[in-house]
């Protein structure tokens, strides 16, 4: 047999059991030549045992109250194609159920798509306007940029409307996954006293459908919403009344569907 | 299965994942929760058909990173920094016998690949891709980790703790 030098790399390796059985027995051989090395090599496998007897009881743990709701079969069955929003419905859960509490209405069985739109948004705004640190994905330093990437994803050319006269900048955006996977433009926007509007659109929304504003809250959560033909928006806020929002709303609806 | 409920399905691992490597339990579920919904945000960037407990560990490994860059003045110092010169441990090492202690005073990117590979027994490989680092860098790293934990754990015995020897 042809010795081959015997590296770090093979004795860490030997210590994970992850050597060819050839070389397994070539490096307990030299272990057992040279003791200082195979009481160490001992030493790092009583680690790793002592790390998985520590650590893995919490694969056993109960999952804490927000994920366990995440992990009810029916809700998983239904929301099959669109788990995702199990899992964010979970995720946000004190947020979210805080944002939308006093919500008498559980979700019906068949939403209307404008509805559903909506609850969509309300949901979308509750979760990412208090982000502190990100906000967006994209800011709107890199507007033009942002644009062209949503309008990219969503298969049709949007725009993130101007709203500067009724006192909002615009902060950025991102993708978020809809219906069926589908992907959502969401654009944040900001006053200069820190509250926060944001504009969800899907380009998805059923055929033949136009309709005029209509209003909507979950909770704290206020939504004006609109459907013209596949484009739905819905512009939410949670800190201003219904008519500031709706004169927001306005002045993005003008924008975006001039007469 | 599809991917969200294959997500869902990993949790746990996350978590035990993330107690190690974050201490305590309320600490390690928010790492989870965040790591969750970046995680679910980012989905459409999730390749079908590539490993997606490599690519959810990635999601955790940045978001756990950007909190401890957030909360640290400065960044770690790299691998090939050298060692820098340090007062007698002997005393300090009987304090930190406790795993988790020694465990969390492991330089950040050592308790990394440490974990990866003893808990979620990830392939070296895998934890390169996960890690973004080279395989290399992995077996160093995975070197390191060990050699301190057992300078730690075992009472100031490590004060010889010759580092490995490269046998020719």
């Amino acid at each position: 047999m042809i010795e081959r030098p015997v590296n770090d790399a093979d004795l860490q390796a030997y210590v994970d059991g992850r050597l060819p059985r050839e070389r397994r027995a070539e490096i307990a051989a030299w272990l057992a030549a040279h003791p200082e090395d195979a009481e160490r090599i001992e030493s790092y496998r009583r680690l790793a045992a002592e790390l998985r007897d520590t650590y893995s009881p919490v694969l056993d743990e109960p999952l804490p109250e927000g994920l366990r709701n995440a992990l009810r079969p029916e809700r998983l069955r239904r929301a099959a194609r669109v788990a995702g929003w199990v899992i964010l419905g979970a995720l946000v859960g004190a947020l979210a159920a805080w944002e939308l509490r006093g919500t008498q209405t559980p979700a019906a069985p068949a939403l209307d798509p404008a509805a559903n739109l909506a609850r969509r948004a309300a949901v979308a705004h509750a979760t990412y306007s208090p982000e502190v640190r990100h906000p967006v994905e994209v800011g709107a330093d890199q507007e033009a940029h942002l644009v062209t990437w949503l309008s990219k994803r969503l298969g049709t050319q949007l725009r993130a409307p101007k709203l500067e006269a009724v006192g909002y900048t615009l902060v950025g955006g991102r993708l978020l996954p809809g219906e069926d996977g589908r992907p959502v433009a969401h654009f944040m926007y900001q006053c200069n006293r820190g509250t926060r509007v944001t504009l969800y659109v899907r380009s998805d929304m059923p055929a033949n459908q136009t309709t005029q504003f209509r209003y909507a809250h979950e909770g704290r959560v206020g939504v004006f919403y609109w459907v013209d033909n596949k484009l739905g928006y819905a512009l939410s806020s949670a800190d201003i009344s219904k008519e500031v929002l709706l004169d927001v709303a306005n002045a993005a609806y003008q924008q975006l569907n001039p007469p | 299965m599809n991917e969200a409920e294959r997500l869902v399905e990993l949790i746990p691992r996350l978590r035990r994942y993330a107690r190690a490597l974050a201490g305590d339990r309320a600490s390690a579920d928010d790492l989870v929760q965040d790591t969750l919904e970046r995680a679910w945000a980012k989905l459409h960037l999730y390749r079908r058909g590539t490993d997606l407990r490599a690519w959810l560990f990635t999601v955790m490994h940045n978001v756990h990173v950007n909190r401890v860059r957030a909360t640290r003045p400065t960044d770690p110092l790299e691998d090939e920094m050298p060692e820098l010169a340090q007062r007698p441990t002997q005393g300090d090492a009987l304090m930190v016998r406790d795993l988790d202690r020694a465990i969390a005073r492991l330089p950040e990117e050592q308790r990394a690949v440490l974990l990866l590979v003893t808990l979620e027994d990830m392939s070296y490989d895998g934890v390169a891709r996960t890690l973004g680092i080279p395989i290399g860098t992995v077996m160093s790293r995975l070197s390191r980790a060990r050699e301190k934990m057992r300078a730690m754990l075992s009472g100031g015995g490590g004060g010889g703790a010759a580092r490995l020897k490269v046998v020719k």
